[in-house]
């Protein structure tokens, strides 16, 4: 089986991006660069107040602003039943506010004019007469009895409580409570923060009047999908709208859902017969579009003396804003968060989830994370360090001891995941080992014995990312399955086209190497497409981690197909039996006889000049992929801290990740998207922040007060990898595109909690910020 | 309204009537269509817009068309000159520098000109001059590996005729 040249460019090499070669020349093709003849350009004039009832719109003025062509109120709208739509929660949004307001920078009216400056010029000529009403920013104030009803147009809802949602086995985890010799328990809030890419969302939309026609140039995660609901939403016929997603300046989660600002202008291009663009500004998109987060948790924990887990308890309320627009799986109200027991083999838990309307932003997307993970993973590893310190153990034993073991795999959860692969001591213990953990114990002793703060933050998070299988994980119905559809052109060149849609994760490379693993063909010679609907098959799109476990998974599995086709095709053209023909490396031969091979090329010409009788022509396939399971990519992170007694100002001075994603496609990639992830955990854990005053006006509406991690401050990594394959997946890949914005921010407020934990301090919420800090170490008298 | 400006853009020069309003970020992607310089925060502070000014980083979106009457500005789409990868962009792909790839161009253009005044950066001359451009994707880490090879490979490529001067006399 020698071949003598080894294929460049299979899994596991770290090949240069395809992609880059546009980006780096400045010719990459983002939604804002788009323009078509024609073209009129839109702006959303948005509400000041938090809550306030609209006593009238008066739009004279900014209609007659020269170079102004339409503008648009949710009275129009509803003439043409738009004036609301449904969310990925099965809640209802307004596209254009037509009773009330309900939150700081709500959608009211649109102006659709010639030119963009124009447009916005309008905004302030558009008179709204508010009758401004008591806003609800506290979402426990908001279950109050007497709280001011937010969604007053709902028929039945009498109260701002949404949702109650339970998971794990009450009883029983009541009684391992009961029986237990301590109780750790942990009030903690995540606060909201922003995926905030750095491309905002946009959309150019382009309908035909004489055709009906609709090309939607959209900053789309998911472009099939959202065809589907624009065809619900709009009730335009879904054989008529084609979404392109071209290149995305980053998502993170911000372009899953559909926004009001999309369907406007899909209705002005329709009414009034031209294309229209709409680009978000900075401030539209961190006041209005999909936040993260802000979930209150209290976890407690059962623990024997010896330290042995025993029990988990989670009573959670969710901060949903003014519309239910989470995305996520529609059977799972607060998604994934029951993954909550995380690393440990833990008996018994139960989790509770509450959700309450407050008159705040809508759309709790999972920022780099699957489906509210990542408040899981930081709940219990807080949790866990927290018991370590009442328990007076060390954070790394205390976790090695309730590890769920390599042997226990596949290991079913107390909340009913059942893991498929994992070796979490093999990971802890790389981590140790790298990060040289007994030396920086004995440093940290000997500073504090000189008073000075240094902290060592463990957490070894576990994910649950790659939904479906379809059958437990949906999208407003949508089964969360997969595909990929691959074309072997006569001269054995390739086109992949797959229902996932890359943001930057570098799919074209990657999915491209998959192929030339299971078929032999270069990835060079592997043209990949996504993100037009039109063009390619029908897929639920890129977030949570689902392209490679899912998408990845679709592209080995039509590979093989393909493979399968071209075998008998070498056999034809060996003169052999199908029985016999083995493939290695894009090589076909008979069994023991590799000299005699045909390549993947020869064949694929021979699949349209050559074939055997009664064989179909040409070398094309599609798969539609529903996995069996999801994948939990694991992993140990690291962090040390110093922390200054004067200002309270945290300087992480380490930062190990030791990551197990299963195989790794292009281990670069891999690692450039554990650098990102870790540094958005970064800003999470430091700096980025989404509050709101008590009159429910928004802080953090522009990148002077939502801060973002620059080059300065962002720490150095240090990454290393375990590899323990998903047994389930083609390929025995993970998904690893969120592993460090879900594992880090544990570890970086561990790291602090380590450093001041002996003062008396045992929590401090995100983020970390100096004067938090120093106003906790002031309390115990430990500023300086 | 208009007023006329005569700017050289990418060594060429380019005359139009502007509205005084017109920012140099639109004047250059919707003017003249060079959509390569991003829009990112509209605020200064992500960088996405940066393009030389007189070989000088600036913030395009903070800088009125009518301010660049009369000035040199550079953009991503000039840094491949007769269609050779500038060194930076060469080390930006090669190194995994990019994601995205809606920072890179103002990524680029600011390491530009710091390899311009800094021929053996550090990695906190890469950082601190950086840190006016913001990246959501790789972290900066390979970020600042590429500007330190792009800055060995320009340093190389000087030394090549400062060698053969040092011959030649």
């Amino acid at each position: 089986m020698a071949v003598e040249t080894p294929l460049k460019g299979v899994i596991g090499d770290s090949i240069r991006r395809k992609e880059d070669d546009r980006f780096i020349r400045g010719r990459g093709n983002y939604v804002d660069d788009i323009s078509l003849p024609g073209m009129l350009h839109m702006a959303i004039l948005r509400s000041p107040y938090a809550h306030a009832r609209i006593r009238s719109i008066k739009v004279d003025a900014a209609q007659a602003l020269p170079g102004v062509v339409a503008v648009v109120t949710g009275e129009l709208l509803t003439q043409h039943k738009l004036a609301w739509m449904p969310t990925l929660s099965g809640d209802t949004q307004a596209v254009l506010a037509t009773d009330k307001v309900r939150f700081q920078g709500q959608e009211v009216a649109c102006v659709i004019a010639t030119e963009a400056a124009i447009a916005r010029d309008a905004l302030p000529l558009i008179e709204v007469d508010y009758d401004v009403l008591p806003a609800v920013v506290d979402p426990w104030k908001s279950l109050d009895p007497g709280a001011p009803l937010i969604r007053d147009e709902k028929e039945g809802q009498t109260s701002n409580h949404i949702y109650h949602w339970e998971a794990g086995d009450k009883a029983k985890t009541d009684e391992a409570f009961a029986k237990a010799d301590r109780v750790v328990s942990l009030e903690s809030f995540y606060p909201r923060c922003h995926p905030s890419p750095l491309e905002t969302c946009g959309i150019v939309a382009d309908i035909n009047s004489a055709t009906g026609q609709a090309n939607l140039y959209m900053t789309s995660q998911a472009p099939h999908a959202h065809r589907t609901l624009f065809a619900i939403v709009a009730g335009l016929p879904e054989e008529k709208i084609r979404i392109i997603s071209p290149d995305i300046g980053g998502g993170f989660g911000n372009k899953v859902p559909i926004y009001p600002g999309y369907v406007v202008a899909t209705a002005a291009s329709l009414l009034i017969g031209k294309p229209v663009k709409w680009v978000e500004d900075r401030s539209d998109n961190l006041i209005s579009t999909g936040f993260a987060r802000d979930f209150h948790m209290r976890g407690e924990m059962a623990l024997s003396d010896s330290g042995q887990m025993l029990g988990l308890r989670v009573k959670l309320l969710s901060d949903n804003g003014a519309f239910f627009a989470d995305a996520q799986p529609s059977k799972f109200k607060a998604g994934l968060f029951h993954i909550v027991t995380g690393s440990y083999d833990i008996p018994t838990a139960f989790v509770e989830a509450d959700g309450a309307y407050t008159n705040k932003a809508p759309g709790g997307v999972a920022y780099r994370c699957s489906f509210r993970v990542t408040e899981a993973s930081y709940l219990i590893e807080r949790l866990v360090e927290n018991a370590a310190v009442e328990m007076k153990m060390d954070p790394a034993d205390i976790r090695l001891k309730n590890f769920i073991k390599p042997e226990q795999f596949p290991y079913k959860s107390a909340t009913g995941f059942e893991y498929d692969s994992g070796d979490y001591p093999r990971a802890m213990q790389l981590a140790l080992d790298k990060l040289g953990y007994k030396e920086l114990r004995k440093e940290q002793a000997e500073k504090r014995k000189k008073g000075e703060l240094m902290g060592i933050g463990v957490a070894s998070f576990t994910e649950v990312v790659g939904a479906g299988p379809g059958k437990h994980y949906d999208i407003v119905g949508l089964r969360m399955f997969d595909s990929a559809e691959l074309r072997v052109h006569p001269t054995g060149k390739a086109i992949l086209k797959l229902g996932v849609k890359s943001q930057g994760q570098g799919h074209e490379t990657t999915f491209a190497q998959i192929v030339a693993n299971e078929l032999g063909i270069p990835a060079a010679d592997v043209e990949v497409q996504e993100g037009d609907t039109d063009n390619t098959p029908y897929g639920l799109g890129t977030y949570a981690s689902r392209s490679t476990p899912v998408g990845g998974a679709a592209t080995a599995v039509v590979s093989r197909k393909l493979r399968d086709k071209a075998k008998i095709i070498a056999a034809h053209l060996l003169e052999a039996s199908e029985g016999d023909i083995e493939f290695d490396q894009g090589k076909f031969f008979v069994r023991g006889a590799p000299s005699k091979a045909k390549t993947i090329q020869e064949i694929a010409f021979a699949a349209y000049t050559n074939l055997p009788d009664g064989l179909e022509a040409g070398l094309e396939g599609v798969t539609y992929y529903d996995p069996p399971n999801m994948t939990f990519p694991f992993g140990t992170y690291m962090v040390v801290v110093d922390i200054d007694r004067g200002t309270g100002q945290v300087k992480v001075r380490r930062m190990v990740a030791v990551d197990d994603c299963g195989v790794r496609i292009n281990p670069m990639v891999v690692e450039g998207q554990i650098h990102g992830g870790l540094t958005e955990g970064f800003g999470i854990a430091f700096m980025e922040l989404i509050t709101f005053d008590e009159e429910g006006n928004c802080i953090g509406s522009n990148f002077t007060d939502y801060l973002l991690p620059t080059a300065w401050e962002t720490p150095k990594f240090e990454t290393f990898e375990t590899v323990t394959p998903s047994p389930h997946h083609p390929i025995g890949a993970k998904g690893v595109g969120e592993s460090a914005t879900v594992g880090s921010p544990a570890a970086y407020v561990n790291a602090v909690i380590d450093a001041v934990a002996h003062l008396g301090i045992t929590n401090i919420d995100m983020p970390v910020t100096s004067d938090k800090v120093w106003a906790a170490l002031n309390e115990k008298g430990a500023a300086e | 309204m208009g007023q006329p400006i005569t700017v050289t853009v990418n060594g060429e020069q380019r005359s139009a009537e502007v509205e005084p309003r017109l920012l140099l970020v639109h004047f250059l992607r919707e003017t003249l269509r060079l959509t390569g310089t991003h829009i990112g925060c509209d605020t200064t502070h992500c960088g996405a817009c940066t393009v030389l000014l007189d070989g000088t980083p600036v913030k395009s979106c903070t800088m009125f068309a009518v301010q660049a009457d009369g000035q040199q500005v550079t953009t991503v789409e000039a840094l491949a000159a007769g269609g050779t990868l500038h060194p930076i962009q060469a080390a930006f792909k090669q190194e995994h520098g990019l994601q995205c790839g809606f920072c890179t161009p103002g990524m680029m253009l600011t390491s530009v000109a710091l390899l311009e005044e800094k021929k053996d950066p550090t990695d906190e001359d890469i950082r601190w001059a950086l840190s006016g451009n913001i990246c959501r994707c790789t972290g900066y880490m390979n970020i600042v590996k590429a500007v330190k090879s792009a800055a060995a490979t320009m340093n190389a490529q000087a030394a090549v005729p400062a060698a053969a001067a040092a011959v030649r006399s």
